[in-house]
Order: structure tokens, then C-alpha cells, then sequence
């Protein structure tokens, strides 16, 4: 493994994007829509987060708190029609790269920013072998001819673990194991030695000892690169262990932002205290698992007040009306949107679901 | 892939003799071939014991067929009612029928593969509403009917074409092979729009885009190749179908190809004819079905012939 490490070139990054101060990405009161045929699906709703150089941030939620469609708006990949961005700003090394052409966009996209997907099957072409398509960054970012570039997607096939890399090169998707291909795809997306990496449910689609083994691979990766890493899960043990910080997303909102050992230790939302709950623990053995009651609302009808409060323990009727709870700072570099953040912090809240 | 194709021949050889054979029982049981041989007076029996004997028509089916099936081997297709031999009827058919197949797939692949490509990228915009009400017209009009209106306007009225294909002249093929490629294109240019805009929501495909790609290069490289794959199909089959000639269109344009020939042996009871005909376009066509499956492993990698 050493030695692969040695043979990999990581080139000074680009001049044209320099971070200040270690700060990578700002996203700045983002909003986006999807308009379908059944409404305006509000997906993301003001959502505020920055990333620096080397930090994990772990975005969390369940599906359709709009987690992935913040991943895609940084990426510039949400179709549209019907995505729109309706407002906010993402700024990467202080510009707005909203702003900027599609061409623009176009070479941050793999260089600057990266990113993994899910279920690597299908997000991998099957019809073209995987080293081909790893060199294909190398061929349409740097211009690197056939073979030199078909020679760095095996290095870094090495670099990420694949045995027989240089026999495999010519392999197609298919013929690898689920683990092996989500090594592909983070092989693909580290290519180009992009400075924030965006890995979108990376481990969802795999047994539970290779997510381990990939989930090391990102952090060793981040280490030696000094990657930004945003982190998109809703698993919380994989949280745990990787992300320096968690932002936790409920309806296209962030609900609460902290440390993550903060978190975890102490929620400030009901939402997060739910979801802590429903994590399956071994001296409960034989109860019940707890869950969260109710479903996370339509996008197209997100009750006024907090999004939360249909669903809510501690709800009362402030909850229920306009505007919902902003973010607000509740500790020493916590924030959470709940009125009623520091009952739930100090374990206080009144609970309002029994009679 | 050897042993694959050579597994396939092995299962065409059932297929073969079982198709053979119900198109031999089906046409030698229908009706009496003596019958209008003599004019208006019926045939003479001992004219008709003749004929018989000579065709095997006197034996049980079965045997009839056994026959019939023994020639076959030897590459000996028989001789029509008519005294002519049916392998030399066909073998001065078989070019005009492959020159009018091949414009009619050309068309088909050019013309349909470029439209639904169009379509598909624009969906929902005019060109591909354009697309879409166009190759539904088309396949709502009978061919007879474009075929004549074909005739009409660009042969007749615009004097650009020539009316009749009777030599079977490239030139001459042109009008025809479209005419015969109208269905089949708008099938193809519908195919490749669904599944091109099909494949453009793929997953692979908002990778392509997660890796800088640009829009041409995404659907030039990253979905093409998946999309042609029901279209190859497609085409292939098509190809088979075309070379058993077109009967409507070969009429229309007074085309002597292989589908004028069976139509007039069908008209004529011309058995062996017919018979002899068909076993041959059946060959064809498991030939070019065998083809297209080998190519699919050629575009897929994920189908293996091993």
C-alpha cells in the first residue's frame, strides 16, 4: 500500500482556487424546487452549512430531507427542468459558483469537486470497462493520452485496494464484487485530487464489514489529501465514527448543526432525540424498537410552523403556526431551529403526546 | 462465443425441420394442384396420376415429406408445377430482394436512429413533438397507401423518381426501399427516443455529468451505446422480415424480387414453389437471428456467450 501511495503524483491544486483561511465551500440560505405536475416540491428549504479543508461534515437525514438534492446543487447536477435553485448561494473558495457558465462549472466538476454515489452498479457505466472509465477524467480534465491515462487508473486502482489491479483494468463493472466497484467509484472521484469530496450514501448498498473497510478508505483518502469531505448518510454509525460534524436535515431544512460527539451525546431537536432513540441497542433486548411516529411530510404541503411538529413529542401551538423556528445558536457552536431547543438540550421539555 | 454459435446452429436444427414441415403440410393440403392445370376441362386422369407420381403426391404425407426433406439436403429445392427449377427462380430474385432490403435498412438505421436521437435529447420540445405525430402518422397509413402516393407524387406529378423498379436498378430501388422503410423507421426512431431518454436518467448517466462530462460527450459516449441495444434488435429482426421480400410494395412498384415470386406461386398452387421459397427465407432468418445475438454481446458486455 506504501508504495502506491509514492506513485501517485498529487499535483499542487489549481491557482485559481485557492480556499482563505482553510475554507472551502460556503452554502449560503440555498433553496430549491422541484415543479412537478402535482405541485411545487419545496426540497430544499434555506439550507446554510460551510465546509474547510480536511473536515468531515455528515449531512443526515431520512430519505427525501432533501440530503441528496443539496449533494446534487453543489455538484450542478440536478435536472432541470424540474429542478430549479430558487435562491441561496454556493460559494467554493469564495466565489458564487451559481454565477458561472455551464463551461465553468463544467472544470470544477471532478478537479475541484467529486463526487460518489450510492449504488455503484448502476452508477457505473456497464457497458465500458472500469479502467477506461477511470481514465476518462485523466483524458477530458488534463488531455492525458490513451495509455498514460489508462496507467494512472490502474495506480490508483491500487491506491484503492483493488487487487490485481493492472490484470483488472480491462474488467467491466459487472464483474465485480459490490465493494470493489464502490472502490472503482471513489476511485473515479479522487482522480483528479478534487479538494471537497461529496459521498452520497457510499456504504448504503454493501454488507456491513465491507462498509467498514470503505468507510476507512474515505478517511485514510481524506487524510492524505486533505480533502473536504461531505458525508450524506442516514446511518448513524457511520457518522459516529468519520464526520467531525453533523448537520441534520429535516424536510429540506437543517435542524440542527453540532459536533458530532455533542450530538450524540445530547440532541438539541426532538428530531435528533428520535432518531438517537430508534437506534437498535443491545441491553434492550426483546423491547420494542422505538421509532419516530408519523412520516416526514409531503414536499409539496410542509405543514406551517416547524415541519417537525405533526410528528413532534414536545409540540405545542407555537410549533404550529408561521414562521418556523430559525436556526439559533443554543451552545458554544451548536446551532438548532426549535423553540424550545434548550428544554430538549437540558432534558427538560414538556412532553405534550401523553395525556 | 464458438461454442455458443455452434450451440445455436445444433438447436436450429429442430427448428428447421419443424417449421419445414408445417409449411409443407399446410400448402400441399390445400387443395388439389391438378385442378385448372387442363384449362377448362378437368385433367385427364392419367395426367393427373402423372403429376402425382412425379411430386409424390400419391404417398402418405410423411413420406411425402421424408422425400421432400432428402432432396433438400443435396441443396435441391425442387422443381416448381411450372417445370422450373425453384433454386435458380430464387437465385435470380435473391439480388433485387437484398439491394431493396438493404436501401429499406438504411434508411430505417439512418434516418430513424438520427430522429429518435433528436427527439430524445429534446423531449418535450417541438422537434420532438415533431418526431413523435410524424412516425405516428406513418405507422397509422397502410403501406399500399404510401407506397401509391409515393408513386403518384414523386414518380408522376414531381417526375423525380422513376414509377417502377422492373430492372431492379439501384436507382431505380431508391423510392421503394424508402417506402418499405417508412414503418419500420418510425418504429426505430420511436425506440431509440424512449429508450434513449430512458437511459438519460440513469444513474450512470448524472455521473457522467458528475464528472465534468459535457452534455455531447454524455449522450454521444455514456448513452448511446446503451440505448442502441433494443434497437439493434430490433433492426436485426427487421432484416430477417425484409429479406423475405416485400409483397405490397414489390407489387406496387412492379419489383420482381423473392415476395413477387411467392405471392404469384401462392396464386398459382405452385407448391414446391412456395415451399421451397419459404424453407429458404426460414434459414435466413435464424441465420441474421443468430447474428444480432452475437452482436449483443458485442454492445453488452454484461450478456456473455460463454
Amino acid at each position: 500500500m506504501a508504495r502506491a501511495v509514492e506513485e501517485l503524483e498529487l499535483g499542487p491544486r489549481s491557482e485559481q482556487w485557492q480556499p482563505t483561511d482553510g475554507r472551502l465551500l460556503d452554502v449560503d440560505d440555498l433553496f430549491v424546487e422541484f415543479r412537478t405536475r402535482d405541485g411545487v416540491a419545496r426540497a430544499i428549504n434555506g439550507v446554510s452549512f460551510s465546509l474547510d479543508e480536511g473536515d468531515t461534515l455528515a449531512i443526515l437525514g431520512e430519505s427525501g430531507s432533501g440530503k441528496s438534492v443539496t449533494a446534487q446543487a453543489i455538484m450542478g447536477i440536478i435536472d432541470s427542468p424540474p429542478g430549479f435553485i430558487t435562491g441561496g448561494e454556493i460559494r467554493y473558495c469564495g466565489t458564487d459558483i451559481l454565477t458561472l457558465s455551464e463551461e465553468k462549472r463544467r472544470a470544477i466538476r471532478g478537479p475541484e469537486i467529486s463526487m460518489i454515489f450510492q449504488d455503484a452498479l448502476s452508477a457505473l457505466n456497464p457497458v465500458f470497462p472500469v479502467g477506461w472509465q477511470i481514465a476518462e477524467m485523466f483524458r477530458i480534465h488534463r488531455g492525458t493520452n490513451k495509455s498514460d491515462a489508462l496507467d494512472a487508473a490502474v495506480t490508483l486502482m491500487d491506491r484503492v485496494s483493488i487487487p490485481g489491479a493492472r490484470q483488472r483494468v480491462k474488467s467491466f463493472p459487472h464483474q465485480f464484487s459490490g465493494g470493489m466497484r464502490q472502490r472503482i467509484m471513489i476511485a473515479v472521484a479522487i482522480a483528479l485530487d478534487p479538494a471537497v469530496l461529496i459521498a452520497d450514501e457510499p456504504t448504503t448498498a454493501l454488507d456491513v464489514t465491507v462498509q467498514a473497510q470503505i468507510m476507512g478508505l474515505l478517511k485514510e483518502l481524506q487524510e492524505e489529501r486533505k480533502m473536504g469531505l461531505i458525508l450524506i448518510t442516514h446511518d448513524l454509525g457511520v457518522v459516529a465514527d468519520v464526520a467531525d460534524r453533523i448537520a441534520l436535515m429535516y424536510a429540506g431544512r437543517i435542524v440542527e448543526r453540532a459536533g458530532v460527539f455533542d450530538l450524540y451525546r445530547r440532541p438539541a431537536h426532538p428530531y435528533g432525540e428520535g432518531l438517537l432513540e430508534s437506534i437498535p441497542r443491545l441491553d434492550q433486548k426483546g423491547e420494542e424498537l422505538s421509532a419516530i411516529k408519523g412520516l416526514p411530510p409531503n414536499l409539496t404541503r410542509i405543514p406551517p410552523g416547524c415541519p417537525f411538529n405533526p410528528r413532534c413529542r414536545y409540540a405545542q401551538d407555537v410549533c404550529r403556526v408561521d414562521p418556523p423556528p430559525p436556526l439559533r445558536e443554543v451552545a458554544p457552536d451548536r446551532v438548532a431551529a426549535c423553540h424550545f431547543a434548550e428544554d430538549v438540550l437540558a432534558g427538560e421539555a414538556v412532553r405534550t403526546d401523553v395525556r | 462465443m464458438g461454442q455458443y454459435a455452434i450451440r445455436r446452429i445444433l438447436q436450429m436444427i429442430p427448428v428447421v425441420l419443424g417449421t419445414t414441415f408445417i409449411i409443407y403440410a399446410s400448402v400441399f393440403a390445400l387443395g388439389d394442384p391438378t385442378v385448372g392445370r387442363c384449362g377448362e376441362r378437368a385433367c385427364p386422369p392419367a395426367y393427373i396420376a402423372a403429376f402425382n407420381a412425379e411430386y409424390n403426391l400419391d404417398k402418405p404425407l410423411l413420406v411425402q415429406y421424408a422425400l421432400y426433406l432428402g432432396k433438400l439436403m443435396h441443396g435441391d429445392l425442387g422443381t416448381s408445377f411450372y417445370g422450373n427449377s425453384v433454386a435458380t427462380e430464387l437465385a435470380n430474385r435473391f439480388p433485387t430482394t437484398i439491394k431493396l432490403a438493404a436501401i429499406a435498412v438504411f434508411f430505417e438505421a439512418v434516418i430513424g436512429i438520427a430522429a429518435g436521437i433528436v427527439a430524445g435529447v429534446r423531449k418535450g420540445r417541438f422537434i420532438d413533438s415533431l418526431v413523435m405525430v410524424s412516425t405516428l402518422v406513418v405507422i397509422s397509413i397502410p403501406v399500399f397507401v404510401i407506397g401509391t402516393l409515393a408513386q403518384l407524387v414523386f414518380g408522376i406529378k414531381l417526375g423525380w423518381f422513376p414509377v417502377t423498379a422492373t430492372q431492379g436498378t439501384l436507382w431505380q430501388l431508391l423510392m421503394p426501399g424508402f417506402v418499405l422503410a417508412a414503418l419500420s423507421l418510425a418504429y426505430v426512431a420511436r425506440l431509440t427516443r424512449t429508450s434513449l431518454v430512458e437511459n438519460l436518467r440513469a444513474d450512470y448517466v448524472r455521473t457522467a455529468k458528475a464528472k465534468g462530462l459535457s452534455r455531447n460527450r454524455v449522450i454521444a459516449v455514456h448513452t448511446w451505446r446503451n440505448s442502441l441495444i433494443a434497437v439493434v434488435t430490433f433492426i436485426g429482426l427487421d432484416i430477417g422480415g425484409l429479406m423475405g421480400g416485400a409483397v405490397v410494395t414489390e407489387r406496387i412498384f412492379n419489383i420482381n424480387g423473392v415476395g413477387s415470386y411467392i405471392f404469384r406461386s401462392i396464386n398459382q398452387k405452385d407448391a414446391t414453389a412456395v415451399v421451397g421459397a419459404i424453407t429458404v427465407l426460414v434459414l435466413i432468418y435464424l441465420a441474421v437471428n443468430l447474428l444480432v445475438d452475437l452482436l449483443y454481446g458485442v454492445l453488452d458486455p454484461r450478456i456473455s456467450h460463454d
